[in-house]
């Protein structure tokens, strides 16, 4: 235990930061970040505007590239990874993401659900005559 | 106090019964400082959701007025994300040039990475000046709106980094690699870097989901 608190002590880590200070290492990590990235938008644009795949399955799919470009820059960009030193950021990370779901989520969830049980527009306007 | 004792008679305690683990202390500033970014970054984020919300529940609100497929230009979203993605790798490297106090690589990476963005910039200018110029402008329906309000909210946070990218190759020139400055730089390879994954957000959802319904 006093083994494992003298090794986390000092080694907390900005986000941003990365633990190894090898300037090819860290190079090396954004190129593969970048090309992930470029291949991750390309590959939404294409879905976009291709009729090769299912057409209802396309937004869920831009959904999920989306998804999955933020995870690389994430990763590779700002550094927050699951290290025992990033755990502070990740924290951060994780309640930021529950407020933006809820914000999100929620304003799709019960504005969707409005919208279905108004009543058509041309019978509200008969009804106020 | 107590800890130098330990310390001192370490030799006469061979088991280590006294020993008091040392207290780490405040983490570093630049830790501190990258932390309390890192919050206000996480909460601009939840700031750009609610215009993300406003912007799903108001997409379908034309009120006669033109859908997103009918003013979108796919073209011009393509090259201002390409724009954004690699401005976010040279600002990588000009915060790896910056670590290692190479000015050559830092003017260089830093110098690239303003000209993308105001590539990016122009591009978006120019495509809400037509709008405006057709007739589309905010005012004309609740999907204009939110459009204009969520892409506008993203241009002006990209405009604020473009100054304070230009200050922060001043103060380099003027004041070199401080302890100081090199935490302004960390907090702007953040923001930057942030500024990338909303906008991976914006052409997602907006354009490419909208110019598909």
């Amino acid at each position: 235990m006093s083994d494992h608190m003298q090794v986390r002590a000092d080694h907390d880590i900005a986000p941003g930061d990365e633990e190894q200070h090898n300037v090819g290492q860290r190079i090396l990590g954004y190129v593969v970040g970048l090309g992930l990235a470029l291949l991750l938008t390309a590959t939404s644009f294409f879905i976009a505007g291709t009729d090769l795949v299912w057409q209802p399955s396309i937004p869920v799919a831009l959904i999920v590239l989306a998804i999955a470009q933020m995870g690389v820059h994430l990763v590779f960009f700002l550094h927050i990874t699951t290290g025992p030193d990033n755990t502070n950021n990740v924290l951060a990370l994780a309640f930021g993401l529950l407020v933006v779901f809820l914000v999100v989520g929620g304003s799709v969830w019960i504005m969707g659900h409005l919208n279905q049980n108004m009543l058509p527009m041309d019978q509200i306007m008969q009804m106020h005559r | 106090m107590s800890m130098t004792a330990t310390a001192g008679r370490g030799h006469s305690d061979p088991h280590h019964i006294g020993l008091v683990i040392e207290h780490p202390g405040p983490a570093p500033k630049r830790t501190v400082t990258a932390y309390g970014f890192w919050v206000f970054l996480l909460s601009d984020i939840v700031m750009f959701s609610c215009f993300f919300a406003a912007h799903a529940v108001l997409a379908d609100q034309t009120a006669g007025g033109p859908k997103g497929s009918e003013i979108f230009e796919q073209r011009n979203v393509a090259i201002e994300t390409v724009c954004l993605l690699l401005s976010s790798f040279t600002c990588g490297m000009a915060s790896i040039a910056a670590d290692v106090r190479n000015r050559f690589w830092f003017y260089l990476g830093m110098t690239v990475t303003c000209v993308l963005g105001m590539i990016f910039l122009a591009i978006e200018f120019r495509e809400f000046a037509d709008l405006v110029a057709r007739g589309y402008g905010p005012s004309r329906s609740a999907f204009l709106t939110s459009f204009f309000s969520l892409v506008g909210c993203h241009g002006l946070h990209v405009s604020a980094g473009v100054l304070w990218l230009l200050t922060m190759m001043a103060q380099v020139f003027a004041k070199g690699f401080r302890a100081d400055v090199l935490r302004r730089m960390m907090c702007f390879a953040l923001f930057w870097h942030a500024l990338d994954i909303v906008w991976v957000g914006v052409f997602s959802v907006v354009y490419l989901l909208g110019s598909g319904a």
